[in-house]
């Protein structure tokens, strides 16, 4: 049985006179990977803050891992990279994963062993032992995310893990990720590069002024295939009749009709549908509608470039 | 318990690569070395010295200066050194990552507190040690009752080193090191204004003197460790401008000065344990 690894209800942070997050209620299942998009200022990187205990809560609830926000054992079953990783410049990259593994309660061997493996999976092994003060910020960044892996997380918050990040190193950290996901580990991903969250998540919610405002599977295909048709003759008939087979019907002023259907096994329904109408069926195209597309629809045309 | 060693640990490494640190020891150098100096002068000197009781009070004057400067330069130490270790943390960023571990922000608070003070509590001990060593060693010179003065001295900086960290806790980095310059601004002037109203017999003034102390009791331990350092003899024979000219502080202030770093500390815990980060 899958188990809620993230519930909120109706989580609410006012920063003096400005609502930050208003009425979030969220809830995301084991081993998903969980993208939250929406533009700056929407309240994702708060949002990540409370469910973190790093931030209280003006309103609401929520519980991580089962237990309360805040819970210490919970909290070592937890990854974090936030958005900005800073980092105790003065120490090398294997002294900060073996603080943070400490922190963790982690020791000796294991320790040191878990600290060579994530140092090569990040691909920064042969720069272990330099001090952090010297790394580009991509190398940085890969020190910031073997830092969220160093205790094995079955939770993994990232916070913009690519920020920074030449395609390389964006190409590391997908492969992270999916990693992660094949192992059963959650990943709640924080943002704005919409292809890397295609690429990644199983599920994503936009998130507009502190409140989500729709939920979307990226798995289930049915949601985002557009149908669109050349027919002839192009009447009321042919509308309502494709009202049956698939949603959103409207046709084109260039003649075209559109809709969107649950998957592709209903377009060949559709053309013998037409076809048996006596209707002459001259093109069909069908297309996923990109996350891109889903954002800007969401989000609608009042956000302006933050 | 873990927790607080790890934290207090990499404070530890860290002021080992940190600028403050060797600045501070190169201060540490540089003042010994003009104090040894001096000594050495003064023993050249002294050969034409004529009673044993000048010769005393001239090293227990010497003794005094240089305890003065190594207090001194800790109180700034102790002040300078923790100004950014929770305050700077919570500014860049750092803090995030440490506090979602499993750890107690108190662990945290201490750990910081444990790694600032022992560094703090070694820059003194080697100042001191540097001062008592030259003349020593130069003019064969030991102020007395050292085991009731260092931890007297280590109290002192100890309670600065503790406002630091709490005002971290509220304060931005500047702001802090502003304010805990101030607290021992107060301490200095409250000391002095003590002194001053007792030797002229003014009530009012004396008071206000003993209130300052209490808000800030750091000077008043310095006070109480020079009044120590001194043989009763020469504590009448050779007053010296870097001890007490006047009545000391009771034992009751030293008792103050512990409950106010516990205070202190714990007012840091809370502070920080509500802190959004």
């Amino acid at each position: 049985m899958t188990r809620t690894v993230i519930e909120t209800q109706a989580l609410r942070k006012q920063f003096g006179s400005t609502l930050a997050v208003s009425g979030l209620s969220l809830s995301v299942q084991e081993g998903e990977v969980f993208g939250f998009l929406g533009p700056n200022g929407a309240g994702k990187t708060t949002s990540v803050k409370m469910l973190l205990s790093l931030v209280e809560p003006t309103g609401g609830s929520a519980r991580v891992l089962g237990a309360p926000v805040g819970d210490r054992a919970s909290r070592a079953r937890i990854g974090f990279l936030p958005e900005h990783f800073r980092f105790h410049d003065c120490l090398t990259a294997r002294e900060l994963l073996r603080f943070h593994g400490r922190l963790h309660g982690l020791r000796g061997y294991d320790l040191e062993a878990r600290i060579d493996r994530l140092m090569d999976r990040v691909d920064l092994l042969d720069a272990a032992d330099r001090p952090l003060r010297g790394y580009s910020k991509g190398m940085l960044q890969r020190a910031g995310l073997a830092q969220a892996l160093i205790n094995n997380p079955e939770l993994v918050f990232l916070d913009e893990p690519t920020s920074g990040l030449d395609p390389l190193g964006r190409f590391l950290v997908r492969d992270i990720i999916s990693e992660l996901r094949a192992n059963g580990t959650t990943v709640f991903l924080n943002s704005h590069l919409l292809g890397e969250v295609e690429a990644t998540c199983n599920r994503v919610a936009f998130v507009k002024q502190g409140r989500i405002v729709r939920e979307l599977s990226l798995t289930d295909s049915s949601s985002r295939l557009d149908v669109e048709l050349v027919v002839t003759p192009l009447d009321r008939t042919v509308i309502d009749g494709l009202s049956q087979l698939g949603q959103d019907v409207e046709s084109t002023p260039e003649g075209k009709i559109r809709l969107r259907v649950t998957s592709e096994a209903v377009i060949p329904d559709i053309v013998r549908w037409l076809v048996s109408r006596g209707r002459d069926v001259h093109a069909v195209h069908s297309r996923r509608k990109s996350l891109e597309e889903w954002f800007l629809d969401v989000m609608g045309d009042d956000q302006r470039p933050g | 318990m873990h927790a607080v060693l790890t934290i207090a640990h990499l404070t530890l490494a860290e002021a080992r690569r940190r600028r403050i640190v060797t600045a501070a020891l190169l201060c540490a150098v540089a003042v010994l070395a003009v104090f040894t100096t001096a000594v050495f002068f003064a023993a050249r000197e002294d050969a034409r010295s004529v009673t044993f009781i000048e010769r005393q009070a001239l090293f227990m004057f010497l003794t005094l200066a240089g305890l003065y400067m190594a207090n001194f330069l800790s109180v700034l130490f102790a002040v300078l050194l923790p100004v950014d270790s929770l305050s700077g943390e919570i500014e860049s960023g750092v803090m995030q990552t440490v506090a979602v571990k499993p750890v107690r922000r108190a662990d945290i608070v201490l750990g910081k507190w444990l790694g600032n003070g022992l560094i703090v509590a070694a820059y003194l001990t080697v100042l001191v040690t540097g001062v008592l060593l030259s003349v020593r060693s130069i003019a064969g010179f030991s102020p007395v009752n050292l085991t009731r003065a260092l931890p007297l001295m280590l109290l002192e900086v100890t309670l600065l080193m503790t406002v630091s960290i709490a005002g971290g806790t509220r304060f931005s980095t500047v702001t802090n090191g502003i304010v805990g310059l101030g607290f021992y601004g107060i301490a200095f002037i409250g000391g002095w204004v003590e002194q001053v109203g007792a030797l002229a017999r003014f009530e009012s003034v004396r008071n206000f003197g003993v209130a300052a102390s209490l808000i800030s009791p750091p000077d008043s331990m310095w006070r109480l460790a020079a009044y120590h350092l001194q043989p009763p003899l020469l504590r009448s024979a050779a007053q010296s401008p870097f001890a007490s000219i006047g009545p000391v502080p009771t034992f009751l202030m030293v008792w103050w000065a512990v409950a106010f770093v516990v205070l202190t500390l714990l007012y840091a815990i809370r502070t920080f344990s509500k802190r959004e980060l």
